[in-house]
């Protein structure tokens, strides 16, 4: 196991490697030019050349590639060129409110998808499943934007229970932090939710009439404990797989919905950086993305050797 | 202790309404062992599955007919009823032990769970108890194995682990379904003579599924042979292997290779599928394949009638008539008479 988890952390690296020059080179090749956007219209030529070349701008692609890339492997990620910040800082800054959207909806992903897929099996034989199945497919189809401002409009305008937009740290007390993030982090879920339940009911109703379960039944096991213990230890291990993808997903899904509830997150961090052509910034944060993506997607990978004992490594 | 009473089961498919288990009737003593000996398709497995209700519903239904267990009715037990005879009363073991076991468990959680579903033990002594069952049923190192998980066994390790679960709460009757067939020669007969040794142990009752004549031979008091979801043929064992009353059970053992003749006769072949129970045929369902066929099995369908002391047969001939018959049909076909 050891071993394993060592080799999957240094494959890691080539991937990274990849994703980095593929960073660079769409942030580079975006038309743009950041020296022209930090001073502004009124710029004169000399000014902006001489701030290319105090940025590095001028030298040729792939110099700027590699100074870049020299300065990662030590744990740099530069200076942002707006606020003159360290590019590490910021993502630092930015991470908590990102962490904590996407730790609250998988937390809603989790506790609202195991108990509707372990309910729909129990009434499979009912009209419920197809309902469900069609139900979920419109929760899957419908884009999370669009969903996110009618629940503002419901919950924030109309009926005004929680807040249309904003943020509190952690710091400042549970509820405050809580009462802020619910609303996003259900929208951010709700897509989730749907695909996980559907996934879920598929591999709970392939195992439902697997051999084991009638060894299970003919045991005398009740009906409830053969579907909870039984058949639901064995779909889990599918399950697992869209669930990685799925938080990779929500990294993806905070940066439309942090800029919808002007979360100060990563995302946001993102999308400021975009408009501001901020390259070390961008670059740092999709690099930062790219690692979390790749962790999440070893951490299944040694979840599975926990939930599958057919699963060894070694 | 078992009586079964004009049992119908049938399976509402999407083809059509297949009746697989057509009107079967049989009883069974306390401490007694019949074989129940078929075909693929022949109703039998649906015949077991029944008998504690574990036909999934739907597609099963049970329209006709009663199984009563000490007199009571297994079809209208409530739920609660039939978990608390499942196991504890009449336990099952099933054809395919790679796949019987819960892959994600460690057998000692199978085996316990089978335990304290029935009694309310603390969990060191179900353990202990669990270690026992494993040793009883010829499982080396039993504690050890306690921790291990199915596939670190072999198949003839596995099923023996379902015997052990399924004797976790002394049943008073065992339920077969095709326990050896997916095992290797050698390890069927190490099943058969552990299920034999439990049987005489503990003097339980065993209903024995089999497609194998020989799995039945010297284990089985009486054999029921099923052929299109009826009993055909039923009567001791002596009586179906020396002295067949019906073509169907005389064909069967006509098609088993046997020592004592190698070489010298030829297998008897029984042409044709076992019939669609969807649609099945007019008369007699054996009639299409039967080479002791006639006009007169078109139209009846035989009953089962007696024949001879504890024998009965469903054919349109007489015993005394199929005796006759049977050497020229033995001769044309080249098989052994007897």
């Amino acid at each position: 196991m050891l071993n394993y988890t060592i080799r999957r952390l240094l494959s890691v690296i080539p991937v990274m490697l990849v994703v980095s020059i593929i960073v660079f080179l769409l942030v580079h090749l975006t038309p743009g030019n950041p020296a022209f956007i930090i001073l502004g219209e009124d710029a004169s030529p000399e000014a902006i050349a001489q701030l290319e070349e105090q940025l590095g701008l001028n030298e040729p692609l792939y110099i700027q590639f590699f100074d870049w890339l020299k300065q990662v492997i030590t744990g740099d990620l530069g200076t942002s060129v707006y606020s003159a910040q360290p590019v590490t800082e910021l993502i630092f800054a930015n991470f908590g409110p990102t962490f904590s959207l996407m730790v609250l909806s998988l937390l809603f992903i989790l506790i609202i998808s195991i108990p509707i897929a372990i309910l729909i099996v129990s009434l499979r034989k009912t009209i419920l499943d197809p309902l469900f199945t069609n139900v979920s497919l419109l929760g899957v189809s419908v884009p999370e934007f669009w969903l996110a401002i009618l629940l503002v409009l419901a919950f924030g305008v109309t009926f005004p229970v929680f807040p249309v937009a904003g943020y509190m740290p952690l710091a400042d007390g549970f509820g405050a932090w809580l009462y802020h993030l619910l609303l996003p982090a259900f929208v951010l879920a709700l897509v989730e939710i749907g695909i996980i339940a559907r996934m879920l009911r598929d591999s709970m109703l392939d195992s439902v009439n697997q051999d084991y379960t009638k060894t299970a039944r003919a045991k005398g096991v009740r009906e409830r404990d053969v579907l909870m213990k039984h058949v639901f230890a064995n779909a889990l291990i599918p399950t697992t797989t869209v669930l990685g993808a799925t938080v990779a997903g929500l990294l993806g899904g905070t940066v439309i919905i942090e800029t919808l509830f002007t979360i100060p997150g990563i995302g946001q961090l993102l999308i400021d950086s975009i408009h501001r052509r901020d390259y070390p910034v961008i670059q740092g944060v999709v690099l930062f993305i790219a690692a979390i993506y790749v962790l999440v997607n070893l951490v299944v990978d040694l979840l599975y050797a926990f939930l599958d004992p057919r699963i060894r490594y070694d | 202790m078992l009586e079964v009473k004009d049992l119908h089961v049938h399976l509402d498919t999407p083809a059509g309404l297949v009746k697989a288990v057509d009107g079967v009737s049989f009883r069974l003593e306390a401490g007694q062992t019949i074989g129940i000996v078929g075909e693929s398709g022949s109703g039998k497995s649906v015949l077991a599955h029944s008998l504690t209700k574990l036909n999934p519903e739907p597609p099963a239904t049970y329209p006709k007919g009663e199984i009563l267990f000490e007199g009571e009715n297994i079809l209208t037990m409530d739920k609660k009823r039939l978990r608390s005879l499942r196991g504890k009363e009449i336990a099952m073991i099933f054809q395919d032990p790679m796949s019987s076991l819960n892959p994600v468990f460690k057998i000692g959680r199978q085996l316990m769970e089978a335990i304290q579903t029935h009694q309310k033990l603390p969990k060191k002594e179900a353990r202990q108890k669990a270690v026992e069952l494993l040793a009883d049923v010829g499982i080396p190192d039993p504690e050890r194995r306690m921790q291990n998980y199915p596939h670190q066994f072999s198949g003839g390790m596995r099923q023996r682990v379902l015997i052990a679960i399924a004797l976790a709460a002394r049943p008073k009757l065992l339920i077969a379904d095709e326990p050896t067939t997916a095992l290797d020669v050698t390890i069927q007969a190490q099943i058969i003579e552990l299920l034999k040794k439990i049987q005489k142990k503990y003097s339980t009752a065993i209903i024995m599924i089999t497609h194998d004549l020989g799995v039945v031979a010297n284990l089985a008091d009486r054999i029921l042979v099923m052929y299109a979801g009826k009993i055909v043929e039923s009567g001791s064992t002596a009586n179906i292997f020396y002295d067949t009353a019906m073509p169907y059970t005389w064909s069967l053992l006509r098609s088993i290779p046997r020592l004592d003749a190698a070489g010298s006769e030829r297998l008897l072949h029984i042409e044709g599928h076992p019939p669609n129970l969807i649609q099945p045929p007019t008369g007699c369902n054996f009639h299409p394949r039967c080479p002791f066929a006639r006009d007169a099995c078109l139209q009846i369908d035989p009953p089962l009638s007696e024949c001879g002391t504890d024998h009965f047969a469903a054919c349109v001939l007489s015993k005394q008539q199929f005796d006759e018959e049977k050497q020229a049909v033995a001769e044309q076909k080249g098989v052994l008479l007897s």
